[in-house]
């Protein structure tokens, strides 16, 4: 276990030398080492150490950031300058970024030390972090089932104590399913709170930055170093940034939405009791009130999202031809030859089917019916929400239909694999916050995550909300 | 053309902007820098990487619009237009597809049989431009990527074209607004203008379109109007023989005059268009319309009819001297020198043209300044030189560019009208010249351009030749 239960507290005992950062850095690399077989990490920073010192250094003479010390890693999909960028695949392999994302200029900024980058699965698409041309991860509560993903090795590295706080990406759960699999904290922020240049697209309208840590303190402090205007994405948005960490605290009355379409059929019985007992046990606190709504479109959720994302990947994904950089097939001489075998052999499955989908629903003739319909679909389910919001604060939902599944038990059925998203998909539909948090674990000891959501640009509440509960659930 | 026929011509024009930057990120987009040098990360396509749109191209585009009467939308959209190029780095071209900013324009045109011809604008909608790729360097294909990015807006006319003339006009005046309005070149060779044609025949009652063609790769003004000729008369040879008009893309032949179909397979994209989800909506409000509305400068045609009115130009003098903007502007410099705007005219149209023409350079590179050429014209109008004079020392004007009173001080060239001085002359002159003053006393006029140039001669032209003129046929009476 670590020496300090979460960031704050971490700065002080550095402050007093009660902790040596140094010592810090070199156990998270000793432990990495150590957890090798779970395979959460694609490249281990070694200078981690030499910016530790330089940190260190820092603290001592009181010139630091807000995250100095903070270890973090990185999902393998956000660019950092002269460090490795492959997506977890074999057609960036040898790609190098030549510029830093400006989520991860402001950690470094605020003086925290990365140590690596993070396995997840190819280009953040998947479930399961099964598809990675760097292999598969394993879920370090139960090594025979997945962490979740696509950010797996992300929240492997948190739930392993592989670091301090990792970062991942969320275009339709990525960062909450994970955390839910593995038992900890994951937040996708509001689309155009966290800038996404650098971030690699999959589906540029649901792509979000966020992170996952062991409690909602970390999780806060994090948020408000990462949210932002950024002159270098158009989508991202002038907006307040409150201070999270302060806010937490706040003892506001709250009124929470239970959407009964996400206890519906699918749902793992044994979750849906888990839950049901906290709501119940909840509700005894007068502060906290429940209230049953409805989201009507949810059910649309899974397809509305795998249209609109695949027609977006499908295009995104273009820049992957083996021209410019990356890796290409060099024994064919004809340039369509070379695309095709360049890409036949540099991209996994998933994503040659995600690519393939996507262009069939952006195909003439076939537009129509598919894109735009899913795009007023897409309008619908934002209304639902809005909807929702006149009448509660946030809303509560079961994370994932059902606990981490054994690996290789839903790969050779993608539509089930999709289903693991089927409570978190309308959150990136709608641009809304959204929080994975464990409560508990089922009869296998494999965790729970309970999901909550809030309005745009409302992670203030959604934070408050979060801890207010854990805190609830723990006493 | 066979009179049974007519043609169905519309244009698509692209036209590079000439912004300092690109349109999605801060390279430069100067001409002629070392190949692949003006990049970045964004116009590279480098994983995670986003636009950011360049507001200047927004506002030349929507001046484009002003000027060509179009309908400027208040949202328009960008859309991604996928294809898979070496030269076009993110796999898809970011262009404007169905919410485009400029909707609904037209352009009036004068064919030479004084026939005005309303032609439609459908839209005009910004992109960025390609890279180029260039296959001459052995087996290899190499790639620059300095116009990745460059700003383009695509200006699209309806079908309303009846004849090559009516293409070549339509051409030639917006290549003039572009320039007027200072945002493109309208360097056909260099390609900054480029001009493809759709291009189809009918029977000449018949109102149902034919079978259209797409004619591309003509570099300059002149080649479209042939290009477009050669296809007309190919179309119909094709039907006269009962043939069928295949839909393809054609590409001109400058050197062979002629058109050949593009390889199929290059043209038969599926470009998958939606909406860009990196870039917000664009929104022209009231206030920046305003704002855009105020930068646009007196369009060609307004000046025209200005130069007419105000100068009391003929027509002629107005349509040259307009042309174009910096042409004007240097006329307009002139007559704040001289008021005789005539003379100014007469001067640009003749003397300044014919050297532009000679030396092949554009008038703002054309080494005598208005201020000087207007002090040449007052001299000549108070008398000070002749015209002759003038025109004799306009070589060396040029060369200098000095003060022209100077020039002519310093070659004492100051007109002779001092009588008493050309009295003397022409004494000298009339008692020499027996003869002709004999013929001309005998009634043959003309005998007087005689005199007039034996005096002008021995005033090494310096004489005004008014006033020789008058002093003669004083003197020569005198004889009688
Ligand atoms: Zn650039």
């Amino acid at each position: 276990m670590l020496q300090y239960k979460n960031h704050l507290e971490k700065l002080a005992k550095l402050k007093v030398k009660e902790i040596s950062l140094i010592e810090n850095v070199q156990t998270f690399l000793d432990k990495i080492e150590l957890n090798k077989d779970l395979n959460a990490f694609n490249f281990v920073f070694e200078d981690a150490l030499e910016q530790a010192k330089i940190v260190e250094e820092k603290i001592f003479n009181g010139t630091y950031g807000k995250l100095a010390g903070m270890v973090i890693a990185i999902k393998d999909v956000l660019a950092i300058k002269d460090k490795p960028l492959t997506c977890s695949s074999k057609i960036l392999e040898n790609f190098n970024s030549v510029y830093t994302a400006t989520a991860i200029q402001k950690l470094i900024d605020e003086d925290a030390i990365i140590i690596g980058k993070t396995n997840c699965d190819e280009f953040a698409m998947g479930s399961s972090n099964e598809n990675s041309a760097f292999g598969k991860v394993l879920n370090p509560i139960d090594k025979t089932r997945v962490p979740g993903g696509s950010s797996g090795g992300s929240a492997v590295a948190v739930a392993a104590n592989l670091c301090d706080v990792s970062l991942g990406t969320d275009t339709g759960g990525s960062i909450r399913q994970p955390a839910s699999f593995c038992g900890i904290f994951g937040l996708k922020p509001t689309y155009g709170r966290v800038s996404r240049y650098g971030l690699t697209a999959f589906a540029s309208s649901f792509d979000t930055i966020g992170p996952f840590a062991n409690n909602v303190e970390d999780i806060a402090l994090i948020l408000s170093v990462l949210s932002g205007k950024d002159e270098f994405d158009s989508t991202s948005k002038e907006i307040d940034i409150p201070n999270f960490l302060e806010l937490l605290n706040e003892k506001n009355k709250i009124k929470i939405g239970i959407p009964q379409e996400f206890f519906g059929e699918g749902l793992n019985e044994e979750i849906k009791n888990i839950i049901q007992k906290k709501i119940d046990f909840l509700s005894q606190n007068e502060k906290i009130e429940f209230v049953d709504i409805h989201l009507p479109h949810n059910q649309y959720s899974i397809a509305t999202y795998y249209i609109l994302t695949t027609a977006e990947a499908s295009a995104n994904l273009q820049r992957y031809d083996g021209v410019r950089y990356g890796v290409r097939d060099k024994n064919q001489n004809e340039l369509d030859e070379m695309y095709t075998q360049t890409r036949s052999n540099g991209f996994g499955k998933e994503v040659k089917r995600r690519i393939m989908l996507g262009t069939y629903v952006l195909s003439s003739g076939y537009y129509d019916a598919y894109y735009t319909k899913a795009q007023k679909v897409r309008r619908l389910i934002q209304e639902d929400f809005q909807n929702a919001f006149k009448k509660v604060d946030v809303i509560l939902t079961p994370t994932s239909p059902f606990t981490a599944f054994k690996i290789g038990e839903k790969l050779s059925n993608p539509l089930e694999m999709y289903l693991s998203d089927i409570y978190t998909t309308s959150a990136n539909l709608a641009g809304i916050p959204g929080i994975s948090i464990p409560v508990g674990n089922d009869s296998n000891g494999l965790p729970i995550g309970l999901q909550l959501l809030a309005n745009q640009f409302n992670e203030a509440l959604l934070l408050q909300t979060a801890k207010k509960l854990i805190h609830k659930i723990n006493e | 053309m066979n009179s049974k026929y007519e043609a169905v011509i519309g244009l698509e024009v692209h036209a590079q902007l000439s912004t300092k930057s690109k349109i999605f990120c801060g390279c430069s987009t100067k001409f002629g820098s070392n190949p692949n040098s003006n990049v970045c990360p964004i116009c590279l396509g480098h994983p995670g990487v986003l636009p950011v749109l360049n507001k200047k191209v927004v506002e030349y585009a929507a001046l484009m619009g002003f000027a060509t009467n179009c309908k400027i939308r208040e949202r328009s959209i960008f859309a991604r237009k996928n294809y898979f190029y070496p030269d076009s780095p993110k796999g898809w071209q970011t262009s404007q597809f169905d919410e485009p900013i400029c909707e609904n324009g037209f352009l009036d045109v004068t064919t030479s049989d004084g026939v005005e011809h309303h032609l439609n604008i459908t839209r005009i909608h910004m992109e960025e431009d390609a890279g180029k790729s260039i296959h001459d360097k052995g087996s290899e294909t190499l790639v620059d990527l300095n116009r990745t990015g460059v700003p383009l807006i695509e200006i699209v006319s309806e079908p309303d074209m009846r004849s090559a003339e009516e293409a070549y006009l339509y051409l030639t005046k917006l290549k003039q607004i572009l320039t007027y309005l200072n945002i493109c070149d309208g360097n056909m060779e260099e390609g900054s203008l480029r001009c493809d044609a759709n291009v189809s025949i009918r029977l000449k009652n018949e109102t149902s379109l034919g079978t259209k063609t797409e004619v591309k790769n003509m570099n300059s003004f002149k080649n479209v109007e042939k290009a477009i000729n050669v296809e007309i008369a190919r179309q119909i040879e094709i039907v006269e023989d009962g043939g069928r008009i295949i839909q393809q893309t054609l590409l001109w032949d400058a050197d062979l005059e002629d058109v050949f179909p593009m390889r199929s397979k290059e043209e038969s994209h599926d470009y998958r268009y939606f909406p860009e989800p990196d870039l917000m909506p664009i929104v022209i409000n009231e206030n920046w319309r305003n704002e855009i509305a105020e930068n646009l400068p007196e369009l060609p045609e307004v000046r025209k009819n200005r130069f007419i009115s105000e100068f009391k130009l003929p027509e002629y003098d107005a349509e040259i001297l307009t042309s174009n903007r910096p042409l004007a502007d240097y006329y307009e410099k002139v007559i704040t020198v001289t008021r005789d705007y005539k003379s100014a005219s007469n001067w640009i149209m003749g003397e300044v043209l014919k050297v532009l023409k000679e030396d092949k350079i554009e008038i703002t590179d054309f080494p005598l300044s208005a201020e000087n050429l207007g002090k040449l014209i007052e001299l000549i109008n108070n008398n000070t030189i002749s015209g002759q004079i003038a025109k004799d020392i306009f070589p060396e004007i040029l060369k200098t560019n000095e003060d022209p009173s100077k020039i002519v001080r310093e070659k004492n060239l100051v007109q002779i009208t001092d009588t008493s001085k050309l009295e003397g002359i022409i004494s000298t002159i009339i008692s020499s010249n027996q003869a002709q003053v004999q013929q001309y006393l005998s009634g043959k006029d003309s005998v007087i351009g005689f005199f007039v140039g034996q005096v002008m001669k021995a005033s090494q032209g310096k004489a005004n030749p008014k006033v020789v003129n008058e002093l003669l046929k004083k003197k020569l009476i005198e004889q009688k």
